[in-house]
């Protein structure tokens, strides 16, 4: 076995979290086409990203706003599906290590069969699940399987979780991503939620990274954002400059990523 | 296995955000279900506002026609604002006042349970916003004019594929963003637990009726109980207190649009797989790798790609059993019970008439079907009319 191969097979979610504070990106996978995303993912990677999340397109994105509803509308357009997206995946691993998670609704996991779903992953090297509506009370639903491949389900936190933080977060793997405001994905200009005491609740039962997503697309949010949580999550503004500018946006995607890399970098 | 669950359908596959709200509600829920003076309020309006018990009426000319068993309606379309709808918006509006919130939203497809919920709002002075597709609201540009001059809001849903799917994608993204003062009263027994619960309890009005209603009238129970089936409330409700009863056929119709052959249908069971979407684990129309299918009826309110958990439990242990009538056969049933009794039924309802219309002839005399008719047909009449390639001007 050769080193690079080594390496692949251990590649971690913690990983993301070693080179100062992670900025954590996201693209829907098929948006405009499949051939872009693999592009997208290695722009994201060379701006500084330490960790991607792939969203697989689904039909009625019940958590999203408007901006990502659009990129999945864009990617079910060109009938992009979950094999094109593991294609994609396939190709983006022969050329990078990035620890990357899959961003889906249940139902398309549901529908591909739990088994070999997960084993997909786990030869394609996909570290982690996130899943919006699977929450913490639904997680058998997968635990098994998806500890079987040793993928790791990302749990959210949401502003609304007061008491249940500390139960989901004891049993969190990977990465716990805490939402930001109340609502659907999306730009916003100022988050409201007391971060500093649900991040503090999560870190008295657990060493797992946090990263704060829903939300933030400006330097100066990130900034702020990385004073207190491991990592910063970015979802709509990178998909917004893909929506802006379709088939040529790898420049403009790396050089938003570098200025937000470099917003949250000491 | 978590909460809410029947067989394996059912379940809380929603955001972490709407846990702990969905967490209270069900134990608000729990608490007023058995509060007296909570109980005595609701019935008051039931039976002072919305007009309950609503009719058992032995249709004569339609049995003596069919000649078979004899035929029954529930006549749900005699309920104020003319549906079943009433019977689960009261129950939930009055429970979220109790529960403090000031404002209730809800999804729409041809409008009913908008009417429905605006009614009540208006009544119990609540804030009120419905989510309606905008296909649907240009379909049904009176029920839009209607639930505004109760006092609502519409919120026209541009999204998706804007119909009632998407109503309720994006009913559900406007609770996600406010939950503090608001309840969505949802208008189905579908969504997450503990919605199909509540949903069902407030409906069973229907069956408890039903049952009372017969024994009185014929000594013993009913052969078969046949109702509609979208989403599945006026089913759920009419089935329920008979579930125990196994010598009581009950039969769901789904709507099977332009035939089960075609694209064009919205039959959920006789379709559809298991998926998990809308909160809930239960069939859904789905394909191409999980994707929810756009379905299609004449009959807006059965126009869902999904069914209640319930129902799919009670289709899974063959306690009840899931037909479908096509849009030619309800639209025949809408005329023929127009013309033989005088009671224009909901286009939905007919759905139900028209498979009651199918088994009644081959029955026994001394045989009792009770059809659920639903709603009233006022609505659908200017729809009825340009599927017969007539134009109304309203």
């Amino acid at each position: 076995m050769s080193n690079e191969c080594d390496k692949m097979n251990n590649i971690k979610i913690k990983d993301a979290f070693t080179n100062g504070k992670a900025f954590i990106g996201f693209l829907t996978g098929g948006d405009p086409t499949i051939e872009k995303t693999i592009e997208y993912v290695l722009a994201m990677e060379e701006g500084g990203c330490d960790l991607i999340e792939i969203g697989i397109p689904f039909s009625d994105p019940v958590a999203e706003g408007p901006v990502i509803q659009k990129a999945n509308q864009r990617a079910l357009k060109n009938n992009t599906n979950t094999d094109d997206i593991f294609k994609a995946i396939e190709k983006i691993r022969e050329k990078s290590n990035i620890p990357l998670v899959l961003l889906t609704y249940i139902n398309p996991v549901f529908y591909y069969g739990y088994d070999k779903f997960f084993k997909k992953c786990k030869q394609l090297n996909i570290n982690g699940i996130i899943s919006p509506d699977l929450p913490y009370d639904e997680k058998d639903e997968i635990l098994e399987t998806a500890n079987k491949y040793d993928v790791d389900i990302i749990s959210l936190i949401a502003p609304t979780s007061s008491e249940r933080i500390k139960m989901i977060a004891k049993d969190a793997s990977g990465f716990i991503y805490v939402v930001s405001s109340m609502g659907v994905t999306g730009m916003r200009s100022e988050i409201k939620t007391d971060l500093k005491s649900i991040i503090k609740d999560i870190k008295e039962v657990t060493n797992i990274p946090t990263a704060v997503g829903f939300g933030i697309n400006t330097p100066k949010q990130a900034e702020k954002i990385s004073k207190i949580a491991d990592g910063v999550i970015v979802g709509s503004a990178i998909v917004n400059i893909i929506g802006e500018h379709g088939e040529n946006a790898a420049e403009p995607i790396k050089d938003y990523v570098k200025k937000m890399k470099n917003a949250i970098s000491p | 296995m978590s909460k809410g669950r029947f067989g394996i359908h059912g379940g809380q596959y929603i955001s972490e955000t709407l846990i702990n709200e969905l967490l209270n509600l069900e134990k608000e829920y729990n608490y007023f279900k058995n509060d007296k003076k909570f109980n005595n309020e609701l019935n008051k309006l039931l039976n002072e506002y919305a007009g309950r018990p609503s009719l058992l009426y032995y249709g004569k000319r339609i049995t003596e026609d069919l000649g078979g068993a004899k035929i029954y309606l529930k006549r749900e379309d005699l309920n104020h604002t003319g549906a079943h709808k009433i019977n689960n918006v009261l129950g939930q509006c009055l429970l979220a006042k109790k529960m403090g919130k000031t404002r209730v939203i809800a999804e729409t497809g041809a409008g009913q349970h908008g009417v429905a919920t605006a009614t009540a709002a208006a009544l119990l002075n609540m804030e009120c916003e419905i989510f309606m597709g905008e296909e649907d609201t240009k379909r049904q540009s009176l029920n839009v004019f209607r639930m505004e001059l109760l006092g609502a809001k519409v919120h026209t849903v541009k999204t998706g594929t804007k119909v009632l799917k998407d109503a309720v994608n994006d009913a559900f993204r406007e609770w996600i963003s406010r939950v503090e003062d608001t309840h969505y009263v949802i208008g189905s027994t579908m969504g997450p637990h503990p919605f199909p619960t509540i949903v069902r309890d407030f409906q069973s009005v229907i069956g408890h009726e039903i049952k009372e209603q017969i024994l009185k009238l014929e000594g013993k129970l009913p052969n078969t109980i046949i109702a509609c089936v979208g989403g599945g409330s006026n089913a759920m409700g009419s089935f329920y207190n008979f579930i125990e009863d196994s010598e009581v056929e009950l039969i769901g119709v789904e709507a099977a649009g332009k035939g089960l052959d075609t694209d064009y249908h919205a039959a959920t069971i006789a379709k559809g797989e298991i998926g998990i979407f809308h909160g809930m684990k239960s069939y859904f129309c789905q394909g191409n790798y999980g994707q929810i299918s756009p379905v299609y009826s004449i009959s807006a309110g059965l126009d869902y790609p999904g069914i209640g958990p319930e129902h799919s439990y009670l289709h899974d242990i063959k306690r009840a059993k899931y037909v479908s009538a096509t849009d030619d056969e309800a639209v025949k049933a809408f005329e023929y019970l127009s013309h033989m009794e005088g009671i224009i039924p909901a286009i939905e309802s007919s759905h139900a008439l028209a498979h009651g219309m199918k088994i009644a002839g081959d029955m026994d005399k001394e045989d009792i079907i009770v059809i659920t008719l639903s709603g009233r047909g006022d609505k659908d009449v200017a729809a009825i009319a340009r599927y017969k390639g007539i134009e109304l001007y309203e």
